[in-house]
């Protein structure tokens, strides 16, 4: 497999705790421009895939790259976040006693070092990228609310919103939908396409209709490596998945 | 028969009281001749005179001698052994010990002794007991012989090594004969073979001899003597190391014990109690309290009284610490940091009130007497207390890692730890676990504190000495892992105890706490830490 | 944006009253004491500057800590190793102003240690003659210290109650460090038997009078230089950090760098505090790094009120004038209540007098949205949460295994 041309590149991770290997022998490559969903049951290893993305947990063996040419493996949470990974955790993690726009200030793509932050004055343009995606995840009218005030579905979409203001080039999005209506998860799927238009997405999930909304390649996981990938219909029809899923 | 018997016995009777009074007749001028010495050289040659006759009841008066007990009558020139009280003298002969009357300070005068003839009646009387019947004396002349080397001795020695039976005793015997050939004039293989017999003995005692001779030796045995010493030095460096371990090994039970009671409240249950340290004081007071009752109702019991005490140290610190987590930490469970304040300030509740009963001063508690004292291993020396506190800790540790893992109790305890609503739902009363293994926790300190009353003052602050040293202990062996408890503890106190002689107490204390936060920064869970996802989220 | 915050009202208008209380009272106390006849009703007695100068200092140390605790979730029971440190290197000033005055007349040496037969001045007791190198080190050196325990303690993510743990193993070891001789502090007795400062007796009426005014006026500026940091965006990131600092570092942010700037601009005002108290007390010895003093100034900010920059002054005033009280009426009694504040405190005020005043008043009034992220929430939310990576209320509590 080549590198290059890929965002995401992963080639025979493994990465055991205490014996319990959650990640073996996993390989997964996302195109630029992707948008891929993964599911699988619980344990599967989906979050500590994430992990590794991100720099939290270093894999045991195996290659990590991101843009074709970055070794992640090299790098930790922050480094990589500046390079352009963005992460949504499965339960929704914002600034609670921050109001929405500080929330989204604080996320804005820019220097993060301290004393930029210390002197920092907000320009008419941050304003006008708050505007936008204030609007894009229809908070505009809670602007100054606290996020600690907002329903699960609402904290969900601020930390979309804030992956947005980070405008990172990979968006990993841990079950964005956990908790929400249908309308909202319709909604919220429409939005995750249109973020696709201009961003690489890993999705995982486990609301079968939702991926189905999604329309993207499937990749399920089982006891930390790749079980089967193609279609949701293909996937769907895989008698190891069905296995999986149902029991044996 | 009978008579025959009967005339046997009367002839050796007859024989023994010949036999002695022939002795008595030749002790009796050599002694005789102390009342014409004119000065100390003239008293040490009849005191080597006496020596000479290898006569083990010359004891006796070389004693009297050497203690200033020996008189000369000026009427008839005899001489006594005398004990003097007020200003009568009874007087005894010198030899058999019989009464022989009373005198008045006038009528005898005193045969003076200064300490170089001191010691040289010590020698000889170590040579003369080289005889006796009892091996505890043999060795002990021996010991004295060696510290004393004198070449005349040695043909007595080679007799008592021929005759000698008893394997430790003869071994200290051809010790102190090397050492008396090292200043004889005999031949250099004869020598090369004492510094060899010294070399292997590897004690100070030795050191200090080879040294003394390496300085006037020449040739090949002050090479040897030197290589001698070379290898006493590496084995005394490594019985220093021996002692260092075991110093460290008994500070490492004093940690042990200090934060056995941590590692439940802190390490299993996830609570910071600060008033940790108090519940340790309070046995400590439990402790005192019972020697008081004892000393004052039955004196009889008292080397029973740390056993009497342990139960009710456990009873008073699980009480207190009961009613702190119902009173209390219940309501702060999952805000560590509150806790921490809240039990901080139980502490400084628990300090005052044991300050106003019992005074701000020491009080004192006893050691039982097979706490006190020490013995000799080899070239360690070990405090009955300090080996009696280690024992206890390691019991105390694997009574409780027993409960922990093998009684209903427990698994109930590490099953709340585990998964707190499944535990629930499976019908055990978690609010109760909490409860009971908080006052496990605080009852296991209260029984370190009937320990460590033993080695420590026991003052109301006697609990804060202890809180830092615990919590480091438990954060440097791994939270939540009672193993991990353990070699952290023993590891600190040795290391503590081997910094100590490059940097001193204080210092090797501070480097010790610079040591464990540079750990923590490497490895946050300590030495023994679970891994897992779970743990890193 | 700051200047814009200025006028606010609020809890920006609360600060802004402190300030101007401060200066007011640098201003007025040293006029009523030194200018108005002792007859007067409006004279002020030497006693109550010096006692209140002092307070002033626990005050500023008390906010420093506040600046961690209250906006970071940095529980430092350390924190006053970093006043003893300032204070020392005041001290160091204060003891080569003797001179030859001192019992031995050495015009270099301090007494102590001629007394312990030193025949030169230690090189790190060289440039302390200087004022400005002395007010420089009781900065550079407890900044210098928090930097470099804050750089190891906060990359390795030490979080939480270890932190707070091996906050206090730093200070036990600097007070077993100070407490030796060899060390060339002094030991066990410290330094004392000031005699000037700038040329001035410390014990005269005017000087201390002109420390209780620099007292309250670095005790403003603290105050304002807290108050710009928190409200800057950088103090929103704090706050975000105390919060959820994982998703600080999934958003790029250094979460350690962060925490390393608080802690360091923290012990420095820590240091600042100690500096001022000593001349006012007239000595400093290895005591100041007991333990139990460090979390009594976290005591002090529990009270008051943490994360609200007023509540730590309130805290630390009236805890301190209780202590006067009671060590003076009831000595038995004064570790009973402190202990019992302790337990009182954490169990029934978790957000401190201040808490419980927004509490009351928020109820009685409106208050506009704007100033929402300085007092974060009527139903105390945050300062519940302060310290603490998960939100639990009381009602749900149990305890959870250390991991």
């Amino acid at each position: 497999m080549s590198k290059s041309g890929t965002i995401l590149y992963l080639d025979g991770v493994s990465r055991s705790f205490d014996g319990f290997k959650a990640i073996n022998n996993l390989s997964l490559v996302l195109d630029k421009g992707e948008m891929r969903a993964i599911i699988g049951p619980n344990g599967a290893g989906k979050t500590t895939m994430m992990d590794i993305i991100t720099g939290k947990t270093r894999p045991d063996v195996g290659e990590v790259f991101f843009d074709g040419q970055i070794d992640l493996t090299r790098h930790d949470e922050a480094d990589i976040a500046m390079m352009g990974i963005g992460r949504k955790f499965q339960k929704p993690t914002v600034f609670e006693s921050h109001t929405i726009e500080d929330n989204l200030v604080l996320s804005l793509k820019g220097p993060r070092s301290i004393f930029p932050a210390l002197f920092h004055r907000r320009t008419a343009s941050e304003v006008k990228h708050i505007d936008h995606i204030l609007e894009v995840i229809r908070l505009g009218d809670k602007r100054y609310e606290l996020a600690a005030n907002l329903s699960h579905g609402q904290k969900q979409w601020l930390e979309i919103g804030m992956l947005l203001a980070q405008d990172p080039k990979l968006l990993l999005v841990d079950e964005p939908v956990a908790g929400m209506t249908d309308a909202e998860t319709e909604e919220t799927a429409r939005l995750l396409r249109d973020i696709n238009e201009t961003h690489s997405v890993i999705v995982v999930e486990h609301d079968m209709h939702f991926v189905r909304e999604l329309g993207v390649k499937v990749t399920c996981l089982h006891e930390g490596s790749v079980l089967s990938e193609g279609t949701l219909d293909f996937v769907s029809a895989d008698e190891r998945v069905v296995e999986v899923y149902l029991g044996r | 028969m009978i008579p025959l018997r009967m005339i046997a016995f009367i002839v050796t009777l007859l024989a023994l009281s010949l036999g002695a009074s022939a002795q008595d007749a030749d002790l009796k001028p050599i002694i005789g001749k102390f009342a014409d010495s004119k000065n100390f050289r003239q008293t040490e040659a009849i005191v080597l005179e006496l020596a000479a006759t290898g006569d083990s009841r010359t004891e006796r008066v070389l004693v009297a001698l050497s203690d200033g007990n020996l008189y000369v009558r000026s009427a008839d020139k005899g001489v006594f052994v005398g004990s003097e009280s007020g200003s009568t003298i009874t007087l005894s002969d010198p030899v058999s010990g019989e009464d022989a009357g009373q005198a008045t300070k006038s009528e005898v005068s005193k045969i003076r002794v200064n300490n170089s003839l001191r010691r040289t009646i010590r020698d000889a009387i170590g040579t003369l007991t080289l005889g006796s019947d009892d091996p505890a004396v043999r060795l002990s002349a021996a010991e004295t012989m060696f510290r004393s080397p004198d070449p005349a001795s040695i043909p007595a020695l080679d007799a008592a090594i021929a005759s000698e039976k008893v394997a430790s005793v003869k071994t200290r015997l051809e010790q102190a004969r090397a050492s008396a050939v090292l200043l004889s004039d005999l031949d250099d293989e004869q020598k090369q073979a004492a510094i060899a017999v010294i070399g292997a003995m590897g004690s100070r005692d030795a050191l200090s001899l080879l040294t003394a001779y390496e300085a006037q030796a020449q040739g090949e045995l002050k090479d040897a003597a030197a290589a001698a010493i070379t290898g006493i030095n590496s084995s005394l460096a490594l019985w220093a190391a021996g002692q260092n371990v075991w110093y460290g090994l008994s500070l490492g039970s004093v940690l042990l014990l200090a934060a056995i009671g941590l590692a439940i409240t802190f390490g299993v249950m996830g609570v910071i109690n600060m008033a940790h340290g108090e519940m340790v004081m309070l046995g400590a007071y439990t402790t005192y309290v019972v020697q008081n009752l004892i000393r004052g109702s039955a004196p009889e019991l008292f080397d029973y009284s740390l056993l009497i005490a342990l139960p009710l140290a456990f009873l008073v610190a699980g009480g207190v610490g009961l009613v702190l987590e119902r009173g209390i930490i219940r309501f702060l469970y999952g805000r560590p940091l509150e806790t921490l304040l809240a039990t901080w300030g139980v502490s400084l509740v628990l300090q005052q009130t044991v300050r106003s009963i019992f005074g701000p001063t020491n009080k004192e508690v006893g050691n039982p007497s097979w706490m006190s004292g020490a013995f000799q291993l080899g070239e360690l020396s070990v405090t009955w207390n300090r080996l009696w506190i280690l024992v206890f800790a390691i019991v105390v540790f694997f009574a409780l890692l027993y409960v922990m893992n093998r009684t209903a109790w427990g698994l109930q305890m590490r099953a709340v730890t585990a998964n707190r609503r499944m535990a629930s739902s499976m019908g055990i009363r978690t609010p109760w676990i909490d409860a009971m293994t908080f006052a496990l926790g605080s009852g296991i300190a209260g029984i370190a504190g009937v320990a460590l009353s033993q080695i420590d003052n026991v003052s109301p602050n006697l609990g804060q000495g202890y809180i830092i040293d615990s919590f480091m202990v438990v954060v440097f062996g791994g939270v939540g892992n009672l193993w991990g408890t353990l070699v952290g503890a023993l590891s600190l106190g040795v290391l503590n105890k081997f910094l100590e002689p490059y940097a001193g107490a204080v210092l090797g204390k501070i480097l010790v706490l610079v040591l464990i936060i540079l750990f923590i920064q490497k490895r946050p869970r300590g030495l023994f830490a679970l891994k897992g996802r779970a743990v890193e989220a | 944006m700051i200047t814009g915050r200025f006028f606010a009202s609020g809890a920006d208008r609360r600060i802004l009253l402190t300030i101007a209380l401060l200066l007011v009272v640098a201003a007025l106390v040293p006029v009523l004491n030194l200018a108005v006849s002792p007859a007067s009703a409006f004279y002020v007695p030497s006693y109550i500057v010096a006692l209140v100068g002092k307070y002033l200092c626990y005050a500023l140390l008390a906010l420093s800590l506040d600046l961690v605790w209250g906006y970071c979730g940095i529980l430092s029971l350390g924190h006053g190793a970093f006043f003893a440190l300032g204070g020392y290197a005041m001290g160091m000033y204060l003891m080569r102003q003797i001179g030859d005055r001192g019992v031995y007349g050495n015009p270099i040496l301090p007494d102590f240690m001629v007394f312990l037969n030193w025949k030169e001045l230690p090189w790190f007791w060289y440039g302390f003659d200087q004022f400005w190198f002395a007010a420089l080190m009781v900065m550079l050196v407890p900044g210098l210290l928090a930097f470099i325990f804050g750089w190891f303690a906060f990359r390795s993510r030490v979080t939480g109650v270890y932190l707070s743990i091996i906050t206090q193993a730093m200070t036990y070891a600097l007070l077993l460090a100070f407490f030796r001789n060899d060390m060339g502090f002094g030991g066990n007795n410290g330094l004392t038997d000031f005699k000037d400062i700038l040329g001035f007796n410390v014990q005269a009426d005017a000087t201390r009078s002109a420390l209780f005014a620099a007292s309250a006026i670095a005790l403003a500026l603290g105050v304002l230089v807290t108050w710009l940091v928190v409200s800057s965006k950088y103090g929103k990131l704090l706050v975000a950090v105390r919060d959820a600092e994982s998703r600080t570092r999934f958003l790029g942010w250094r979460a350690e760098n962060v925490k390393l700037f608080a802690f360091t601009v923290s012990a420095v005002m820590a240091g600042i505090a100690g500096a001022l108290y000593v001349p006012q007390v007239g000595i400093i010895n290895p005591g100041e790094f007991e333990p139990a003093n460090s979390i009594e100034v976290v005591i002090w900010t529990a009270v008051g009120g943490r994360g609200t920059i007023v509540g730590p002054i309130i805290g630390a005033v009236l805890v301190n004038a209780g202590k006067s009280f009671f060590t003076g009426a009831f000595p038995e009694f004064w570790l009973f209540a402190l202990g019992g504040l302790f337990v009182f405190v954490t169990l029934f005020m978790p957000k401190g007098i201040l808490g419980l005043w927004d509490q009351w008043s928020g109820k009685l009034k409106w208050r506009s949205p704007s100033q929402a992220d300085e007092i974060p929430d009527d139903q105390g939310e945050v300062v519940v949460r302060v310290g603490q990576t998960q939100a639990q209320s009381g009602g749900n509590a149990e305890p959870q295994p250390a991991e």
